[in-house]
């Protein structure tokens, strides 16, 4: 009734846009009056081999090689990738397997580099102070090259977006200072302490995708970030059109496509990206290491994490390099037992449990939160039996409905989950949040979408096995007859003696999924 | 009495230039939407998991799909398709799903040890894919990406140096469990009832 009444109002201009459904958790924002202090240099730094969305990187150095803070070490493979870069200067000590944030468990080749203290950097890569005059193609290949990743957790590659397309110009440039998940406050600390540096950031990206018009928006949670963006903002020339959108805290807020749905009224629709409407959201860290890359001339190499849950003496902001291995991070601030403790790795609603502290901080680490069994609730074990009340379906950000598409999963009836838009999902978690029988509905989701993913990839390999097959088929009837015609002209030239030719074969390669192998083994006739 | 006659002889006479026209449609139908061999046989053979291992007893999955289709098969041989696929190819067929006879071992992929081979090219031959990379006398690889592990290969090779390895896991390709808890459990074994008596 209230979700029924908000849409009535909206229809008639009494409110303004706003996404529809969202919780209200508690924000636990323990660390928000921290200042962000400096994590120091680890004396090993582990850096995996993919830390964003798309295809892994492969290793430019070798065991022993000396390395600079902002060298490139590992090479993207594919267009959605970006580049690793060393966090500081020292040697590489060794290339293998190490466990990373990921539900599997499964771990990922990284390079292990021990720090030399020095933190010597690459200068290789020139400031572009003048960036206003530099083309924004120019501008793109350095933010792919400086391995810029969205810091706001999803880490998808930041120069995809950052693109001027005729078709789709871009009108609003929205900045996204929302922070929405509960504990974390590094994009909060950020925008007070770095509020200029930002913008600059922001400048770079409307005269990357040509637009002038732009939007920061902060939840109303953080009025003292949003004091800051504006009292900053009053400094910077040619930001006339871009305003400070204070919105009233609500999760999942900050999730894109709801966050410019709040702010334009517009939606993106399935399966399209928010440029496609005309809009670009990029997150406020991302922003900032945007605009040391292109004014410093320095690749991403660390990044602001929270460090914080009720389990942790000291939650803090720090300022980490990438490849710090967490657990020193917690043992910094005072937890270094860790019984009865969940790790989560980013926020809670929508961040990793991991099964111990030994990962290295990488480009999505926007949290680390230590928590109490209490915290946890440790409630899943004990599904019980949906009682159709309804509460998913009202907080469901994507208008979805989650109880009916957790028993399309469940039951494996997937092709029934897909027709009512599993992957509209956006796996924020409000579903389970409020579920009054601890059904873990996004958990379900997961191994739906999971499934789904599998299905289609077996799918396409026994198409393309198939395609192999029919092509060998057909090369070998094809060779048959030409045998067959070889041996009758043979016998027609040559009756009397059967004429013996030496066995050269040369045989097939399967370099092509069909016929095209050259096969053709002459036999004796 | 003349009248009913007349009546009748219109209805017949209009009935009969009614069913006329329709064979004419029918038959002209017939030859635009005419489809080339069996649908029933591709309709098999695209449930099948294409490793042509020949377990069945067939030469590869399409000889399997046509003696499936012509009823000369049981539903349940498929070994590396497991149970989804014999539920699939059973429902298709609307025949009674069986009990499987063999338990699919965890997909494997072929290996060929390059010291040992000798170049003989038998196992390239063998490969009913074409996964198999190689000439006379040069080592033999086989393409990871293509190989369905069937081990066709392994038998002919003359030195033994094919070795079956169980097929890594890609994180990538790592999808989630269901839930651990025990509705979902319950929901599992339920599933499975139901799939049995299907």
């Amino acid at each position: 009734m209230p979700a029924m009444l908000r849409t009535l109002a909206r229809k008639m201009g009494l409110m303004a846009h706003s996404f529809s459904g969202g919780i209200h958790p508690d924000m636990h924002k323990l660390s928000a009056e921290s200042a962000i202090e400096d994590a120091g240099i680890s004396p090993i730094l582990i850096l995996p081999m993919k830390q964003h969305i798309g295809s892994p990187c492969s290793p430019l150095v070798s065991v022993g090689d000396k390395v600079l803070r902002g060298q490139k070490i590992a090479k993207s493979e594919g267009y959605l990738s970006v580049p690793v870069h060393a966090s500081t200067s020292g040697r590489v000590v060794k290339i293998e397997e190490h466990a990373i944030a990921h539900p599997s468990g499964m771990g990922m080749p990284s390079i292990f580099i021990e720090a030399d203290g020095d933190d010597r950097a690459d200068e290789s890569l020139e400031p572009l102070t003048d960036w206003r005059n530099v083309d924004p193609t120019v501008l793109r290949e350095r933010a792919r090259m400086c391995g810029l990743a969205g810091l706001g957790g999803a880490v998808f590659p930041t120069f995809i977006k950052l693109v001027q397309d005729k078709r789709f110009p871009i009108e609003t440039v929205i900045l996204n200072g929302i922070e929405c998940e509960p504990y974390l406050t590094n994009d909060h600390r950020l925008m007070v302490e770095k509020a200029s540096e930002i913008l600059d950031g922001m400048a770079i990206i409307m005269h990357m995708v040509g637009s002038s018009s732009g939007i920061i928006a902060i939840e109303d949670n953080k009025a003292d970030a949003a004091d800051a963006m504006q009292e900053a903002l009053a400094t910077k020339e040619g930001m006339d059109d871009v305003q400070v959108k204070v919105l009233p805290t609500r999760y999942p807020q900050g999730s894109e496509k709801q966050l410019i749905y709040s702010l334009t009224g517009r939606e993106v629709p399935a399966g399209k990206l928010p440029m496609h409407i005309g809009v670009i959201c990029q997150n406020v860290g991302t922003t900032k290491a945007l605009r040391d890359a292109v004014i410093l001339g320095r690749p991403l190499t660390e990044r602001i994490v929270t460090v914080s849950g009720d389990a942790l003496p000291n939650p803090a902001n720090l300022r980490i390099l990438l490849g710090t291995p967490i657990r020193s991070l917690f043992a910094r601030q005072g937890l270094e037992d860790f019984s009865n403790i969940q790790v989560i790795h980013g926020g809670p609603m929508m961040g990793e449990r991991l099964r111990h502290p030994d990962i290295p901080v990488v480009k999505s680490t926007s949290g680390i939160l230590a928590l109490s069994q209490h915290a946890m609730q440790s409630a899943h074990t004990v599904e019980s039996p949906c009682i159709r009340c309804g509460h998913c379906s009202e907080v469901c950000p994507a208008s979805l409905v989650p109880n009916l598409l957790a028993d399309f999963c469940r039951s494996d009836q997937f092709d029934k989950a897909e027709e009512y838009k599993l992957f509209d999902c956006i796996e924020c978690g409000s579903c389970s949040y409020v579920c009054p029988s601890n059904i873990p509905l996004v958990h379900y989701f997961r191994y739906g979408k999971g499934q789904i993913a599998l299905g289609r990839r077996e799918q396409a390999f026994a198409e393309a096995s198939r395609q192999r097959s029919e092509g060998r088929d057909q090369r070998l009837a094809r060779e048959e007859a030409e045998k067959a015609a070889r041996r009758s002209r043979v016998r027609k030239t040559h009756a009397p003696k059967p004429a013996a030719e030496p066995e050269t074969n040369t045989v097939t390669s399967a370099t092509d999924n069909t016929s095209a192998a050259t096969a053709k083994p002459e036999e004796k006739s | 009495m003349t009248e009913s006659m007349i009546g009748l002889l219109y209805a017949l006479a209009s009935l009969g230039a009614f069913a006329l026209c329709a064979g004419i449609v029918l038959a002209i139908a017939q030859k635009i939407f005419h489809i080339e061999g069996d649908p029933m046989i591709d309709n098999i053979d695209a449930l099948l998991p294409q490793t042509q291992c020949g377990q069945c007893g067939y030469p590869g999955c399409k000889p399997y799909a046509t003696a499936v289709a012509g009823a000369q098969a049981d539903v349940n041989h498929c070994v590396p398709g497991g149970e989804r696929t014999m539920l699939q190819i059973a429902s298709l067929m609307g025949v009674e799903p069986k009990e499987l006879e063999e338990e699919a071992s965890a997909p494997m992929l072929a290996f060929v040890r390059e010291d040992e081979c000798i170049g003989c090219t038998l196992c390239i031959k063998a490969c009913p894919v074409d996964a198999i990379i190689g000439a006379p006398k040069q080592y033999h690889t086989v393409i990871g990406d293509h190989c369905t592990g069937c081990t066709l290969c392994v038998e002919p090779c003359p030195v033994d140096c094919i070795d079956m390895l169980v097929k890594p896991e890609l994180i990538e390709h790592w999808a989630w469990p269901l839930p651990d808890t025990k509705r979902s459990q319950l929901g599992h074994e339920r599933r499975e009832q139901h799939a049995g008596h299907a």
